[in-house]
């Protein structure tokens, strides 16, 4: 069971709940549980969407595109049934932060899946989990189960007449699926193939109707953006970044897990203070600071927010939020070779650039890593990158693509040292430590 | 769709709007390069060649997948996109074998002319290639798996065109892969269409594979010989020792009839022309009663002299003559000519397999209401009345099916049988199998004899509400039924009508007069007057026997000589030899046929594949079939039938009027088949004929039938270019529903069945003996999918 | 539509497979849940499986293989009776993922996808398990464990050997 972390910068609002037995509904309840939903009933979509855009909230999935605009494009009038979708695939490396959200908060889910309903007018969520998170399931299948009980869920509502039906399942298996058009194929039972855009999923979605999908993070925030008020939460942010979000800190540091800090928090307090700094003293060498797919970031380049924009302007994204902390230790080919390696098997295979790409890039890099390789095979490494950016069938393609250029871009000389036979020298030196021990 | 205005490079461009972009560029002329695309199937953007650039859209775009809208302006030709299409194909070949040099695909491959035109010079792969070992699938469907580029053609065709659903694609990443339903071989209808549509040499066709290169070969666009709906082929064959063999059956240029179709059939059972027990000389029966190789001088010697011995000893009457479903149109008009006007005989008939007569007759005085195969792509509306399509007009399946799902057609089926094309049918009932005549009645609203509840009488309102309605039927009606049919069809606003009759040629076999009461475009023989002139005779204006009366005639000794040509009554009727026993018979064939192998004298002949000529389907789509093989030994039965009036010292230039008319060769008088130039030369030259034209030149006879029968008086332009040409219905002179003998007898080939030809087609045995062919669609599966 | 009588499955999940393909606005839907809920009793995805989900569900077989070929939990092999899954992306390669890796190898005589003799554990190295943050982790079945040592590893796979071991299912 993961352990949960503190840390007096936190701003606690989606996690103020976590670690206090919220994930029974009673217990649910005593802490302001389904009061947002209430409200919501009474106040209408008007008001929560409006609310919504207020809150400056962002997709927290990876995109960061504003959570209350999308909601507002669902056309109200539909012959098709709409629906509310959950994406809880979580699949990003370095991202774990809706594992922490199920397990600790089910109702916040399950309370952001009604209002998302009742303001797009659906009367049908799904919420998504990945295959590996059964035993989140299981909480959430509880959670729901109870939430039925009460009469949260079902036929009528707090009693304002409107149904509205949940229903959990898990994928099996499959990075891509967290792509939203390939996570309403996998829905409808198909190969976790992406769909062609437009149209949009808030137009036509799952089963053809009109469906918002976000992610379980943005709508975990829902409810506690309508018991503070949008303009409120907007405040704890940044400029256009409104809010708190989940980092999940990892890799080479003291402290590592699952932190809520205001968007625009600092990358390099994340890691030095909240994070606890390097482990065993060491240096730092690089971040990945949103997850595998985001652009990585040398040890000078730290001193940036963490929100969308100011990631963007640094050259990265701010992804997912999960930031992976590199020590000295960490040869950048082997890691290059790690990350390419996870979309080379994720890759749908759908599209020629992201399946061949991803492919061939695994072979060349790990031909580096082991010595094989020769000048020219940097270069090559960069333009296949290069050619497949942008030019995919889904973004998968572009997360394969962006942080090999950032690898080779920004680490060029540990490319080179790995030439001509030299292969790896962190491997040798590593080796060294051993034969010595 | 009202007209968007945008610009690609520079060019103002109008379309519809919702063309894709790839399409809209495609008709002004600018190509886009696409792999996964294909017109009619569903979008992918999987292969991202089409990548172009539009004006303010920070993304490269798949042309494939977009719509034109006003104002749009494209760039396809910037450096960025070259660079793109570049990488793209370099990524494609990273993996690839670049096996060319022994692939069939090879010259004929996107994948070469991609690379080609916008491919990298070096390849920059230095990895190990996956190798795999290809599979082979079914008897003509093998799989070579690092060949394939994943663009889902075969996938998509095989689903949403043929609606079998035999391929799909497993794993995932590098890993994915097409799949074949059975695991690892395929069940499924054998169509190849997958084959055809395959880019690159992925998939390959067990009738091809390793014989030669597609530039070795000649490709000769004629018409397939199997069925009634008469698709167009493309064979390939090359140069042998006797003559030119075919080795290669597919759809090349798409401008047939048929679109992107062929059947198993159309694709591969070609090689029926190349078994070994075809006939090659002349037979004669000896007097030790076995039949022996002879010259074909004394064979048409024998021939002649016997037949002429008949003739004016006991009459025309005494002799019967049997035509071809199978041959052309000219051969079969010759034949009848020759019957009436050489040995003054109206016995004559053919292996009828639909009542065209009745048909024609019904239909008489309405210009235009036949439907040819074509408009059957795009009717709004189709009803169709018996048959099974999917296995006896695969064409004809498919057009409907592809009209359901791209225009949304509505079709509606009345079925004895739970037939495959109910699966696209907006509604359907089932007819008891001898309820078809009472339903059609119950159709046109005389209730009674047929027992109809809320479905079907649902089922006949939405027929009667359709404002343009196509109506096609089955050999299960004939005579007063059709008659019925088609006035009940005639009341309703538009409709247009087909008659389905089973093979090549049946329809041109009864609109050439293949039939003791009608002479060519159905004029009853009591009419035959007005043909005197053409033929120099006086024809007989007695109906003569039809083909079971014949055989009855022959039984009572009363038939003293019968003419049998590309048929075998025997095996088919199930005919007593011994009823034969005082007839002489001349049988003309490519094999030794149950027929053929009682014959007194047997002409080896040559078939569809190797002769040119006109064809008819069972729509009256007029199509010319050009001659693609070449067999040393057999004769056309064309050249058979002129050379037998002329051993009987009828005169050539009458029989065959080729001083007259368009001067136009079918290439008919080429190569060794008809007898190589010079000796045909010689033979001209010895009956003071010009040898500038030739009397085995149909041509000369279709001028003929063209004055005669108007129906056929069609521009011959179109046809000479390999179109093909619908013949208008009308001016039929026979009395609608006057009761005749229809005689209909259905041979009901199926997909993998054709007749003695498919007989001898061992490719087609070997596929059906592979179990591959057995395929059991899943009711879940419609339209809809 | 399968019977209970004719079933592969236990009369529970024969039951709970009539329920989940009426759930969903579409029977196939559930083809994803019910092809791994089905692994978990069968321990694979077996020829029966596939043929009488396809069934329940009323599309191909082929259809079926195609989509269970996707997922990468979905396996057409047995496995262990404990399945380890040892991450070693990014977050768990930082922390060690790898030496984890090798210390079940060594300790079960077993590689990448393989089973120990006594079909008791498999080996599988696996991506990303959604538990970074409590690098390095592993799954045994569903279940995680994190923050983990080559002593940890003893631990859990000895409980599992002596039936101690969590079981979530
Ligand atoms: C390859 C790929 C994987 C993704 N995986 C996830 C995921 O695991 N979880 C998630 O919430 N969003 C994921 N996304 C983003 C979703 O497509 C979608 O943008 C998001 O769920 C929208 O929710 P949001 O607006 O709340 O962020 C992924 C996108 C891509 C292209
Ligand atoms: S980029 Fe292409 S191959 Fe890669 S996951 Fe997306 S669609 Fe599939
Ligand atoms: S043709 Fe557009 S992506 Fe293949």
């Amino acid at each position: 069971m993961p352990s949960l972390v503190s840390h007096p910068d936190e701003v606690k609002i989606i996690s103020h709940r976590f670690g206090q037995g919220a994930a029974e509904i009673d217990r649910y309840i005593e802490l302001d549980g389904y009061k947002a939903t209430r409200a919501a009933v009474e106040k209408g979509p008007e008001w929560i969407i409006n609310e919504m855009k207020a809150s400056g909230l962002r997709g927290r999935g990876g995109a960061g595109f504003p959570t209350g605009l999308k909601w507002s494009f669902v056309p109200k009038q539909s012959d098709r049934p709409k629906y509310v979708l959950v994406n809880g695939d979580e699949s990003e490396p370095g991202t774990c932060k809706d594992h922490v959200i199920f397990l600790h908060d089910p109702h916040a889910v399950i309370e952001g899946t009604i209002i998302a309903g009742l303001a797009i007018g659906s009367k049908m969520g799904f919420i998504y989990l990945r295959g590996e998170y059964r035993y989140l399931l299981k909480i959430m299948e509880k959670a729901v189960a109870d939430a039925y009980a009460k009469g949260f869920l079902g036929k009528n509502i707090f009693g304002s007449g409107i149904d509205f039906d949940v229903i959990t399942q898990t994928g099996a298996g499959a990075y891509e699926v967290g792509e939203e058009s390939a996570l309403m194929e996998s829905l409808e039972g198909k190969r976790g193939v992406p769909r062609i855009k437009p149209p949009f999923p808030a137009v036509v979605g799952l089963y053809g109707g009109p469906t918002v999908i976000n992610n379980a993070e943005t709508i975990a925030s829902v409810p506690h953006i309508l018991l503070m008020g949008g303009e409120a939460y907007a405040k704890v942010g940044s400029e256009r970044n409104g809010g708190t979000r989940l980092f999940g800190i990892s890799g080479h540091v003291e402290r590592p897990g699952v932190y809520e800090l205001p968007m625009g928090y600092s990358l390099r307090k994340a890691i030095y203070e909240v994070g606890g700094g390097i482990r065993g003293g060491k240096k730092l060498k690089a971040v990945v600071p949103g997850g595998s797919s985001t652009p990585v970031l040398t040890a000078d380049e730290i001193d940036v927010g963490l929100d969308f924009d100011q990631m963007g302007k640094a050259g990265t994204m701010l992804g997912s939020g999960g930031i992976v902390v590199l020590d000295e230790s960490v040869c950048m080919v082997e890691f290059a070779l790690r990350t390419i390696q996870f979309y080379q098997h994720e890759s749908c295979g759908w599209c020629i650039p992201c399946r061949e790409g991803t492919d061939w890039l695994k072979k060349s890099i790990g031909r580096l890593h082991a010595g094989g390789a020769v000048d020219k095979d940097i270069d090559n490494i960069r333009y296949l990158a290069e050619n497949m950016l942008g030019r995919t069938f889904c973004p998968l393609g572009d997360a394969a693509a962006m942080p090999t250029i950032g690898f080779v871009k920004k680490f060029r000389k540990e490319f080179e040292d790995h030439l001509n036979g030299r292969g790896c020298p962190y491997k040798h030196a590593r080796e060294r430590e051993e034969a010595l021990v | 769709m009202a007209d968007v205005t945008f610009t690609v490079d520079g060019k103002k461009l109008t379309a519809p709007a919702g063309t894709l972009l790839i399409d809209a560029c495609k008709a002004a002329g600018i190509e886009i390069p696409a792999f996964c695309y294909y017109p009619g199937l569903s979008l992918q953007a999987a292969c991202r060649m089409c990548l172009v650039r539009l004006e303010k859209v920070p993304k490269l775009q798949t042309a494939c997948t977009t719509p034109v809208a006003e104002g749009m302006a494209v760039s396809t030709e910037t450096d960025e996109i070259k660079q793109a299409r570049k990488s793209m194909v370099e990524l494609l070949l990273g993996n690839h074998p670049l096996d060319c040099p022994v692939c069939d695909k090879g010259g004929e491959c996107e994948l070469q002319d991609m690379t080609y035109k916008y491919g990298a010079g070096e390849s920059k792969y230095v990895e190990i290639k996956q190798h795999r070992e290809e599979q082979q699938w079914s008897p003509v469907v093998y799989f070579d798996r690092p060949r394939c580029i994943l663009c889902y053609r075969c996938v998509r065709v095989c689903g949403e065109g043929m609606d079998v659903w035999a391929l799909g694609v497993e794993n995932r990443a590098v890993g994915s892969v097409i799949a074949p339903n059975g695991g690892d071989h395929l069940n499924c209808e054998e169509c190849g269409m997958c084959i055809d549509i395959c880019p690159v040499g992925a998939l390959t066709s067990g009738t091809y594979r390793y014989k030669t290169r597609p530039w070795e070969m000649n490709h000769v666009a004629t018409i397939c010989t199997h069925c009634g709906d008469g698709c167009k082929t493309t064979l390939g064959v090359r140069i042998v020792t006797d003559g030119s063999e075919i080795i290669r059956g597919n759809n090349r240029d798409k401008s047939g009839i048929n679109g992107d179709f062929l059947c198993i059939k159309g694709r591969y059972a070609f090689d029926f022309t190349t078994h070994a027990e075809r006939i090659t000389k002349p037979l004669m029966r000896q007097a030790d009663g076995k039949l022996a190789p002879v010259s074909w001088e004394q064979a048409l010697d024998f021939a002649g002299r016997r037949l002429k011995e008949v003739r004016d000893s006991r009459g025309g009457k005494a002799i019967g003559v049997i035509g071809s479903n199978r041959t052309t149109n000219e051969e079969s008009y010759l034949l009848q000519k020759f019957a009436r006007g050489v040995l003054g005989t109206n016995n004559i008939d053919h292996h009828r397999t639909a009542d065209y007569a009745a048909f024609a007759a019904a239909l008489k005085g309405h210009a235009g209401r036949e439907a040819s195969l074509r408009d059957f792509a795009s009717a709004p509306a189709i009803l169709l009345i018996g048959n099974d399509p999917t296995e006896q007009h695969p064409a004809l399946a498919w057009q409907v099916r592809t009209n359901v799902r791209l225009n949304r057609s509505r079709l509606y089926v009345a079925n004895h049988a739970d037939i495959k094309l109910r699966r696209q049918a907006k509604a359907a009932v089932t007819v008891p199998q001898t309820g078809y005549a009472a339903f059609v009645q119950y159709l046109s609203g005389r209730e009674g004899s047929f027992d109809g509840n809320d479905a079907t009488a649902g089922f006949c309102d939405a027929i009667r509400n359709e404002s343009s309605l196509l109506i096609v039927f089955g050999s299960e009606l004939r005579g007063r039924d059709i008659q019925s049919l088609v006035q009940f069809g005639l009341s309703l606003p538009d409709t247009k009508f087909a008659c389905l009759g089973d093979y090549s040629n049946s329809r041109g076999a009864a609109d050439m007069g293949l039939l003791p009461d009608l002479l060519p475009g159905y004029v009853p023989v009591s009419a035959a007057a007005q043909f005197n002139e053409e033929y120099c005779a006086s024809l007989p204006t007695q109906p003569g026997l039809d083909l079971v009366e014949m055989f009855d005639a022959a039984g009572r000794g009363d038939l003293a000589a019968l003419y049998v040509v590309g048929s075998n009554p025997v095996a088919r009727y199930g005919i007593d030899p011994s009823s034969l026993r005082n007839t002489f018979l001349i049988a003309q064939d490519m094999f030794l046929t149950e027929t053929a192998a009682l014959a007194d004298v047997v002409f080896p002949a040559a078939n569809l594949y190797e002769k040119a000529g006109t064809v008819t389907n069972t729509y009256g789509d007029l199509q010319l079939v050009k001659k693609a093989a070449d067999k040393a030994g057999v004769r056309t039965d064309f050249e058979l039938i002129v050379r037998l009036a002329d051993k009987m010292g009828a005169n050539p230039k009458t029989l065959v009027p080729f001083g007259k008319g368009v001067r136009a060769d079918f290439g008919q008088t080429r190569g060794a088949q008809s007898g190589e130039a010079d000796r045909h030369a010689v033979w001209l030259a010895a009956n003071h004929l010009e040898p500038k034209l030739s009397p085995f030149d149909p041509f000369a006879i279709f001028d003929e039938i063209q004055r005669l029968v108007s129906a056929y008086n069609v521009p011959r332009l179109n046809l000479l270019t390999g179109n093909d040409e619908h013949i208008k219905s009308e001016l039929v002179q026979i009395e609608p529903g006057s009761a005749r003998r229809d005689l209909v007898f259905p041979s009901n080939d199926d997909l993998y069945t054709s007749g003695t030809l498919g007989k001898y087609s061992a490719k087609l045995r070997e596929t059906v003996e592979s179990g591959t062919t057995v395929m059991k669609p899943a009711e879940s599966e419609t339209a809809a999918d | 539509m399968a019977t209970e009588k004719k079933t592969i499955f236990s009369p529970e999940l024969a039951a709970h497979f009539d329920k989940l393909v009426t759930l969903y606005p579409v029977r196939r839907s559930a083809l994803v849940p019910m092809l791994l809920y089905a692994q978990d009793e069968v321990g694979y995805i077996s020829p029966a499986v596939i043929a009488e989900v396809a069934e329940r569900i009323g599309i191909r077989e082929n259809d079926v293989a195609s989509v269970l070929s996707y997922y990468s939990m979905l396996r057409t092999k047995p496995a262990g009776k404990y399945n380890i899954q040892v991450c070693t992306n990014i977050s768990c390669m930082l922390r060690d993922g790898y030496g984890i890796l090798e210390h079940c190898s060594r300790r079960l005589g077993i590689g990448h996808k393989e089973v120990t003799p006594d079909g008791v554990f498999s080996l599988e190295e696996v991506e990303c398990i959604g538990a970074c943050c409590w690098a390095p982790a592993i799954q045994v079945n569903y279940d995680f464990f994190d923050d983990l040592t080559p002593g940890k590893m003893d631990r859990i796979i000895d409980d599992y050997r002596a039936g101690r071991g969590k079981e979530t299912v």
